[in-house]
């Protein structure tokens, strides 16, 4: 299973890195996002997958019972998840912006052409 | 704004809109120890107020926000520092959980809670309407 | 120790009464402005308690050290936070000399402190992924203050920026996540007792080398620059001035605080190449500075060859070296800061910052001449003012260090530096502009680039004190055991 997610978090950087180096807004945007999904994945994968219970300990004990499962890395993702879509609803405003001056979004165009 | 929509976009919005406002609150208070919280909440209620921009128009969906988003940012940042400052007053560190009765969930995660419910409402709607405007 | 939290949460404080009150624009300038100095008040009462007490800790919410974050102030911290609120309080001020009404609509004051929450938090965090959190905080009000402009030039900027520090944020995830899989840590406390201690293999090369990426372009280290350049001189004066002066200067401290504790020494090839990196920052930063014919590009390279003044310290890793750095770092917060708002200046005279387009302030306006005289000196490195001193402390830290090359490099570029800011003087303060300009100056405007000229030559007549204070830093940095025991033991520290 590690190696499953290994190789999807592998793959999203991939197309994230290779859409970034588009010309295009959109695809650059998109790119974006798929790059900070697969660092998500990452950090989930890297923080140790299990088949457990929640880490929550139960009324009549008095720590948690083993195996559990580790809940930073999901914390940890929820946090970038949220930042995520912040940082992605901002430049989806951004971009569009530049679209309605521009009329393009090609980025070549975007500079070379008159504004 | 001034595109008719369907019939059936503005019945159906129309019968949603309050179901999710509800539905929003519901995961609000749920979260206190289920899946739930401010943030999904505060989604769920801002896709609410988009639902009915889409049907009625922004100027519709802007009223019946009630108050500008802006607003609903700052309030909601005051509610989430007045819980992380609440215990300072009492000689505990900042941040600490406060609780009137931890069974029922009311205390100060409560209201760091409800800060970030309206945080996100407002954000989101600034964005969307935004959006909307150019 | 709940003072720790106040420079968070006070500026968090005024963006939410700014967001709140009514937005006439006299009113929510005077609460911005009040917001700053009670955020300085807090910020030197912090700096104050730290020089008295040690290393000062506070565990939010009340969770011990490796299991909540931590807020930890050494002198470093509190040093910065203090220029924090100081390059809070000139750019609120600068803002009753007038603020572009749509942007003073969109909440341009919230986002302003918003953007100091950020910077403070990155400088008082413990934790790792906390300091993730800042940079994004800082980033996102950054973003928006950014794009808040309607001409094409100026949002190709932003998007360059916006696209850029992205990639950098995503590739400091990708290292969070990787050393909480091979650690199980996040406190940087906890961090500096496990990775120094452990053999140095490919994991740890590949942490530093993921650090050293991503902080490099926050930072604007060579080769990962361009984006600072592209983009700093669009927006207006104030917004470059608070970027400027405190953004890149996040990436270099996070490098610091990084380095010396979960790398400290070791791996050699990550202080081979930040030292390599330091001297070609230098190198590309002053010839790029000389080949620009607009005052705020030159500005903007001058920013990125000293940047790398300020990570020679931690690339060397001696406790001179590192001394200079620091001193440097806060010289060079004033000085940049203070050009940046000069440059606004120019662009209310003249609506534009293009060498060929300006000058006859001597002549014309001999106070706004001698004012920007003092960082325009300063960062030339005209004796005896600060950066005089700063660049001193540093050659001399090189050449102790037995870094020849470095301490040469330093050298040149100082002339190349005094080279850039002697054409920036001449071109435009001192040679005869083409036209003659008839526009009013408000007064104003001169009262925050009179008070950080103030802290400029406050630093050079306090440059004694202030070097002493750089030197218990970098020995404190050089000694992590200190930081380490503040965190996790949470005694009392000399």
């Amino acid at each position: 299973m590690e190696l499953i997610l290994a190789i999807a978090s592998g793959v999203l950087f991939g197309t994230g890195f290779y859409l970034m180096l588009r010309r295009r807004l959109a695809q650059l945007i998109i790119g974006l996002g798929l790059l900070s999904n697969g660092a998500n994945l990452l950090i989930f994968t890297a923080g140790g997958l299990t088949r457990a219970r929640a880490p929550v300990i139960a009324e009549d004990a008095s720590q948690l019972a083993r195996p559990f499962a580790d809940p930073v890395p999901q914390a940890l993702v929820l946090t970038a998840i949220v930042i995520g879509f912040g940082v992605l609803a901002f430049s989806l405003v951004l971009a569009h912006g530049i679209h309605t001056m521009a009329g393009t979004d090609d980025i070549d165009e975007i500079r070379s052409g008159s504004g | 704004m001034t595109t008719t929509t369907s019939l059936i976009l503005r019945t159906g919005a129309r019968v949603l809109m309050p179901l999710l406002l509800l539905f929003g609150v519901f995961l609000l208070l749920r979260g206190h120890n289920a899946p739930g919280g401010g943030f999904a909440g505060g989604l769920v209620v801002a896709a609410a107020y988009i639902l009915h921009f889409f049907a009625f128009g922004l100027d519709a969906a802007r009223r019946a926000l009630l108050t500008r988003p802006e607003r609903l940012i700052g309030s909601g940042l005051l509610l989430a520092v007045g819980s992380g400052i609440l215990p300072v007053l009492f000689g505990r560190p900042f941040l600490t959980s406060l609780w009137f009765d931890p069974a029922s969930g009311i205390g100060t995660p409560m209201l760091f809670d409800l800060g970030v419910f309206l945080v996100v409402i407002g954000v989101v709607l600034i964005m969307a309407f935004t959006l909307a405007e150019e | 120790m709940n003072a720790l939290v106040l420079p968070i949460a006070l500026p968090l404080f005024t963006a939410a009464v700014l967001l709140l009150a009514p937005s006439r624009p006299l009113l929510q300038r005077w609460i911005s402005f009040a917001g700053a100095c009670v955020l300085a008040i807090a910020a030197v009462l912090v700096f104050v308690r730290v020089e008295r007490d040690g290393i000062l800790v506070l565990q939010l919410g009340g969770w011990p050290a490796p299991f909540g974050i931590t807020l930890v102030a050494d002198v470093l911290s509190a040093m910065l936070v203090v220029a924090t609120a100081v390059v809070g309080l000139a750019v609120t001020l600068s803002s009753f000399s007038g603020v572009d009404p749509r942007r003073e609509g969109f909440g341009y004051h919230g986002l302003i402190h918003v953007l100091l929450m950020g910077v403070s938090g990155a400088f008082l965090t413990g934790d790792l992924f906390n300091l993730y959190v800042w940079f994004e905080v800082m980033l996102v009000a950054s973003f928006v203050l950014m794009a808040l402009h309607r001409t094409r030039a100026q949002l190709e900027a932003a998007f360059k920026y916006v696209a850029l520090n992205l990639i950098a944020s995503s590739l400091f995830l990708t290292t969070l996540g990787l050393l909480y899989g091979g650690t199980g840590a996040l406190n940087m406390a906890e961090l500096a007792t496990i990775l120094p201690a452990r053999e140095n293999t490919a994991y740890e090369t590949i942490l530093a080398m993921l650090f050293l990426t991503a902080f490099g372009i926050k930072a604007a280290m060579f080769p990962l620059f361009f984006w600072l350049p592209a983009s700093y001189h669009t927006p207006p004066a104030a917004v470059g001035a608070i970027f400027a002066g405190l953004l890149t200067k996040v990436g270099v401290y996070s490098m610091i605080r990084v380095f010396t504790l979960l790398f400290p020494g070791d791996p050699a090839m990550l202080y081979t190449l930040l030292l390599a990196q330091a001297g070609c920052t230098m190198i590309v930063g002053l010839v790029g500075a000389l080949a620009q014919q607009d005052f705020r590009r030159i500005l903007s390279f001058n920013l990125v060859g000293h940047l790398g003044y300020t990570t020679v310290g931690v690339a060397l890793g001696t406790s001179a070296a590192m001394a200079g750095s620091i001193f440097y770092i806060l010289h060079h917060i004033a000085a940049i800061t203070n050009l940046y708002l000069i440059s606004g200046i120019f662009l209310r005279l003249r609506h534009t910052t293009s060498l060929p387009e300006l000058g006859s302030i001597f002549r014309e306006r001999p106070l706004v001449a001698i004012l920007a005289a003092i960082p325009v000196f300063s960062l030339a490195g005209v004796p005896p003012l600060s950066g005089f001193i700063g660049k001193l402390a540093l050659v001399r830290g090189a050449f102790g260090a037995g870094a020849w090359w470095t301490g040469g490099i330093i050298l040149a570029v100082s002339l190349l530096t005094l080279l850039s800011m002697a054409r920036l003087w001449s071109e435009s303060f001192w040679k005869t502009a083409p036209h003659e300009d008839k526009s009013r100056l408000p007064g104003v405007i001169l009262l925050p680039i009179a008070f950080l000229s103030a802290i400029t030559v406050a630093m050079t007549v306090a440059a004694g004190p202030l070097y002493q204070l750089a030197m218990k830093t970098s020995d404190q940095l050089l000694n992590p055991a200190l930081y380490i025991d503040a965190v996790l033991k949470g005694g009392p520290q000399p």
